[in-house]
This record gives C-alpha cells, sequence and structure tokens, in this order.
C-alpha cells in the first residue's frame, strides 16, 4: 500500500497551494476528454493519455482537467480527444499519435490556437462544460 | 489488444460506463498451478441475464445494447486461446464480476503489459472512483487502494501530476518488488 512520505505530501501541498493561487476562480481553464472505448484502447488511446499525463506533469499544469471518456462512435478514427477550452466550443482531434498529442498540448490547450491539420471538426458539437 | 493490460483498462472502462463508484481489480500469478487468474470486479448497475448473454456475444448486438461492445468477446477469446476460460456474474444493481484464468506456461497467453498505465489512466481518468488493485506473483503481493491514499491526502485532488507521479512510482515500485525472484 502507497505510503506517503510527510516530505512527500508537504511537497504536493505546497506545489497544489501555489498553482491554485495563480487560478482565477476554481475552475479549470481547459479540459482534455481522451476517448476510452474499445476502439480507442485498441487503437493506442492509452498511449495519447500517458502522453498528456507527461505534459502535465513535466509543464507542472494543475489547471487542465484530463479525463476519459467512452466511444465517440468514429472507431476508425480513433484514436481520438476532445479538446474544450473554457468558453470556446469543442475540437475534436483523430487518428492522433504521441507527438501530435503533445503538438495539440502546447498549441491548442496552452496557446490556445487549434491545430487544424488534426483537427475533426469545429464548433459541430455542445456539451455541458 | 496488445496485451492483458489493455484488456484490464478495456472491462474497468465498462465500469465507467455502468456507473460503478468502486473497482477492484486483482490478478493472480500462480507458477505451481501453472494459472494465471484475472478478475474485474464493480458496484455498477450490472445486468440482467438477457444483456449478459449479449455481452458475451460479439455478433449479437442491438442498438439498445451498443455500449457493451466487443470488450468481453475479446477478452474471452484472449482467455480460450491461453487454455483459459471467462466467466461473468452479474446481478442488476449489485455489479459484475469478470473472471479470466489463463495457463500462465501456455505459448499464447498474452503478455501482461503496462499494468501501471492500465492503473494510471483510470486514475487519472476517473478521479471519483476508487480502484482496488491487489497483484499476486507466487504468493508474494502487492496491494494499491486509492481510498488509502486519498485519506493521507487530506483534500489534494488525487488526479493532480504531482499526486500521479507519486502513484506511478509506488506502482512501479510495488510491481517490480512481488516479480523479483528471491
Amino acid at each position: 500500500m502507497p505510503k506517503l512520505k510527510i516530505e512527500d505530501l508537504e511537497k504536493i501541498r505546497e506545489q497544489v497551494k501555489r498553482t491554485t493561487a495563480l487560478r482565477e476562480g476554481s475552475g479549470f481553464r481547459a479540459k482534455v476528454n481522451v476517448h476510452m472505448g474499445t476502439c480507442g484502447i485498441a487503437a493506442g488511446a492509452r498511449t495519447i493519455m500517458n502522453a498528456f499525463i507527461k505534459e502535465l506533469e513535466t509543464r507542472d499544469v494543475h489547471d487542465v482537467l484530463l479525463t476519459n471518456s467512452g466511444c465517440a462512435g468514429l472507431c476508425s478514427q480513433e484514436p481520438m480527444v476532445t479538446i474544450e477550452i473554457a468558453g470556446q466550443a469543442p475540437v475534436k482531434y483523430v487518428n492522433l499519435t504521441e507527438k501530435k498529442a503533445q503538438e495539440i498540448f502546447e498549441k491548442h490547450v496552452l496557446g490556445g490556437t487549434i491545430v487544424k491539420e488534426y483537427a475533426l471538426g469545429i464548433g459541430s458539437e455542445k456539451t455541458d462544460y | 489488444m496488445e496485451d492483458l493490460s489493455l484488456h484490464i483498462l478495456d472491462i474497468a472502462e465498462n465500469s465507467v460506463e455502468a456507473q460503478a463508484d468502486e473497482i477492484r481489480i486483482r490478478l493472480e500469478e500462480n507458477r505451481q498451478k501453472d494459472r494465471l487468474t484475472l478478475e474485474i470486479a464493480d458496484n455498477g448497475k450490472g445486468m440482467d441475464k438477457e444483456l449478459l448473454e449479449r455481452a458475451l456475444d460479439p455478433f449479437v448486438t442491438t442498438k439498445k445494447a451498443r455500449r457493451i461492445g466487443l470488450g468481453l468477446p475479446l477478452l474471452t477469446e484472449a482467455a480460450k486461446a491461453a487454455g483459459g476460460t471467462l466467466t461473468v456474474r452479474s446481478q442488476p444493481g449489485r455489479g459484475t464480476k469478470v473472471r479470466a484464468t489463463f495457463q500462465l506456461s501456455h505459448i499464447d497467453l498474452k503478455p501482461l503489459g503496462d499494468l501501471t498505465l492500465t492503473l494510471l489512466t483510470l486514475i487519472a481518468g476517473h478521479p471519483d472512483i476508487d480502484i482496488r488493485y491487489t497483484h499476486a506473483v507466487n504468493g508474494k503481493k502487492y496491494a494499491f487502494d486509492t481510498r488509502d491514499l486519498r485519506a493521507q491526502l487530506h483534500g489534494i485532488p488525487i488526479n493532480d501530476p504531482q499526486v500521479i507521479k507519486f502513484i506511478k512510482h509506488d506502482i512501479n515500485e510495488g510491481i517490480d518488488h512481488i516479480r523479483r525472484k528471491t
């Protein structure tokens, strides 16, 4: 069973406190949703998820919500991810690789610029985010 | 699916779809009995007999059962190919338990794959769901329980990148330890 050492816990707590203070309000600035249906998993969605986990960790980003959902109905285009920037229409990216995911994270999630060449469609859907 | 860890992720995602808030994953490698046992159990909404039959059949699906998909038939095939079986017990309102066995020395047994990455994907992607993982190799055991970790975090989100880093390290070490020959 994992036992957090006191110094681990304090380090994590300090880091979370610092980044939370920087945030405006309590919301996330973006949501990254990796489609994790059977089709997605078989096509490599877990590698894509791991690419985003690594990006969050190495860039020390705490205000991006990373989540999974099921099949989006376009199995042949997997792995897929939907990026939602607060206040903007969601964008679906298709046929992803780890490299494409890194580029999308840097340009769209952090930079706010849609990577058009990997996108499926823009503004064609609505969610409650 | 290339390896068993991807099957585990896939079946656990079914549990998420079934609105479970607790998923228990158990792996047991027993060289003496030449058997690998995999169990994935949840407290989701469960299935009645009819839905369960459909879930196990890759060809008979209706739109109503669309959400079930190919996950269970694929795992059934993986188990059968390695001299094993798959059973599913489910009760509406109570949950579902999938149990697959494999012959450990079978040439067609898929590799276990990256179990850490499967667990991290589940924990990071579904921070509100509790994951209990136990893995035994010839009697040596490793256990991970998000409830115990949560109790130590005092309100820090379990999906915070720094916590995820800690979990990754713990699971990697834990699995390495039980696999090390003594």
